[in-house]
């Protein structure tokens, strides 16, 4: 079986580690990481940019209409994800439109993943974070 | 807490932590068996008691703190007769002292003596080593590491191998009881033995997947999940042991293999022969891990041995956009390095299935007539039924059809059968 972990937060849980250093996140990010690789269970994983640069095609309407913003009023379900390797955010969008499923309540939330060279390469977390990308073709 | 959800709890916890505790508590008692008996007495007693309290915050340290007060109780019992124990029981209270850690408060201190973060790796190590040595038995081998590398019930494996849970139980018992009498200390083997020895913990990781892909008869989805299990077990052995081929060859052939599993089966459970099945169905993310650790395999510069020469030949299926467009005389090249490294009727017979693709039927034909007399195939299926197929292509059916029918004779499988009698339909 394949679960998905998708690591979800409020504004006021983001606000609250303002103070958090980047060093500080890489380690419990990375110590988490590393006890999953010690189990065997981590496949792949993927960290989503900020929500602020998120846009959302909303298919409740023909053509779709683009807004930005992750989340809307309603509960919403996160029913799975698509990697993409796209050339642009436009791009991206243009794919989402193309997602199946159309109609009130449909929506395609398109964020930015984060790669490994945005982050400080001497970071020892980051190294062995390559070194498992190199080993599993996740580069 | 339902007690339902809180025993869910309680299993969730030992699949993540059953390893270091068991490893943990071997190298501090330095007895495997021993080890493993206060394992399951601490696990007893946390399906007693978080279904009541609640799951502690630190699972593992509480797990392990119970352990090892188990543990000081066995050395003390065993202390009147034997004055090792006594220091044991003594060394081990003193640092239960030190710590303070109580199981009844739910939280045990993360800088426990026994929880050293540096040695989990080695202490896992020795478990798989452990629990794979050569003075057990095959079966022995399967359950002990299923158990205590695994973190499985003896439930969970008797379900798996459709045996019932007594069978298991004793399997492992006995195994304990072997291990001690052999003397076998709780250690990483020393270099001289180690090849030796990784060998078997391969083959014991091997035997399961086959177990869980090779669903001859019972669940088909609890199956699936010991397939699975072997899998963890390779990245987890890969992750400790990363500088031989033999390792990353066996991760590469169980990804590979196990990349096929969504297209191997027909919508009513029909086995799909690799000529049949649709390719847009394989899990091209396993293939990704599989050809990512072939080339891992490769990149170490030492040859593939027998795991990775048949990922190779995975991999050549994996990569074909067809049957008819793979790379079959790779293929026979591969079998035949195969064949040199671990030579086997199976593998010729395989040989031959190549070489029938890549030259055609007559010259597979040559090397089948030569397996006839082969005593490893002589009750098996595989071979009659090899046979019929080429003789079908060179436009001999009624031998063929001899074949064939000798084949479903042997053949256990129900699925198979029905495979193997529509191919003599289609003779006409």
């Amino acid at each position: 079986m394949k679960y998905m972990l998708i690591m979800r937060a409020t504004d006021e849980a983001y606000a609250s580690m303002a103070d958090v250093s980047m060093d500080e996140m890489i380690e419990l990010m990375g110590r988490f990481q590393e006890e999953m690789l010690r189990a065997g269970v981590l496949l792949a994983a993927e960290g989503l940019e900020d929500p602020a640069e998120t846009v959302v095609v909303d298919h409740g309407s023909e053509p779709p209409v683009v807004t930005d913003g992750p989340y809307g009023e309603t509960k919403e379900l996160f029913g799975g994800f698509y990697l993409l390797n796209v050339a642009s955010r436009e791009e991206a969008v243009e794919w989402a439109k193309r997602a199946p499923g159309t109609g009130p309540g449909f929506k395609t939330e398109i964020r930015r993943v984060s790669t490994i060279d945005e982050f400080p390469q001497d970071n020892p977390w980051i190294q062995k974070e390559r070194a498992w990308r190199e080993a599993t073709g996740q580069l | 807490m339902a007690d339902a959800s809180g025993r869910d709890a309680v299993a969730a916890v030992w699949r993540i932590e059953s390893a270091r505790i068991v490893g943990a508590l071997a190298r501090y008692t330095g007895d495997f068996a021993l080890a493993e008996d206060l394992a399951q007495e601490a696990l007893a007693e946390a399906l007693v008691s978080w279904p009541r309290d609640g799951v502690p915050r630190e699972p593992a340290g509480w797990l392990l703190t119970v352990g090892r007060r188990r543990a000081i109780d066995a050395f003390r019992r065993r202390s009147a007769r034997d004055e090792r124990y006594a220091t044991l029981a003594h060394q081990l209270g003193e640092g239960g002292a030190a710590t303070g850690a109580d199981p009844a408060g739910g939280a045990a201190d993360p800088d426990d003596v026994l929880w050293d973060p540096d040695r989990i790796d080695d202490d896992v190590l020795a478990l798989v080593f452990t629990s794979c040595h050569p003075v057990l038995s095959r079966e022995a081998r399967v359950a002990l590491t299923l158990r205590v590398v695994g973190g499985l019930t003896s439930d969970e494996i008797a379900r798996a191998f459709l045996v019932p849970t007594a069978t298991v139980q004793a399997r492992i018992t006995r195994a304990k009881k072997t291990l001690a009498a052999a003397r076998v200390p709780f250690a990483v083997p020393p270099a001289d033995e180690r090849a030796e020895r990784l060998g078997s913990v391969l083959n014991v990781i091997y035997l399961i997947f086959t177990e869980g892909s090779t669903a001859s008869s019972g669940d088909d989805l609890i199956r699936l999940d010991l397939a699975a299990e072997a899998q963890r077990l390779a990245r987890v052995l890969a992750r400790l042991v990363d500088d031989q081929p033999d390792v990353w060859g066996l991760v590469a052939l169980l990804e590979l293999t196990a990349a096929r599993f969504p297209a191997r089966t027909g919508p009513d459970g029909e086995p799909v022969l690799l000529e049949h099945q649709d390719r847009r169905r394989w899990d091209l993310t396993a293939i990704r891990r599989g050809r990512a650790a072939l080339a891992r395999a490769e990149g170490l510069g030492r040859g593939l041995g027998a795991y990775g020469l048949q990922a190779a030949i995975a991999e050549c299926h994996a990569v074909a956009p067809s049957v008819p467009e793979t790379d079959w005389e790779r293929i026979v090249l591969l079998y035949e390095a195969l064949g040199r490294l671990a030579p086997s009727p199976v593998v010729d017979l395989n040989r031959a299935v190549a070489v029938s693709m890549a030259r055609g039927p007559a010259a597979a034909l040559a090397i089948v007539d030569e397996l006839e007399g082969s005593a490893t195939l002589a009750s098996s299926h595989l071979l009659p039924s090899v046979r019929g197929e080429l003789l079908t292509r060179l436009g001999r059916p009624d031998e063929a059809r001899r074949a064939l029918e000798l084949a479903v004779e042997r053949c256990g499988n129900e699925r198979e059968r029905a495979l193997l009698r529509r191919k003599i339909a289609d003779l006409g």
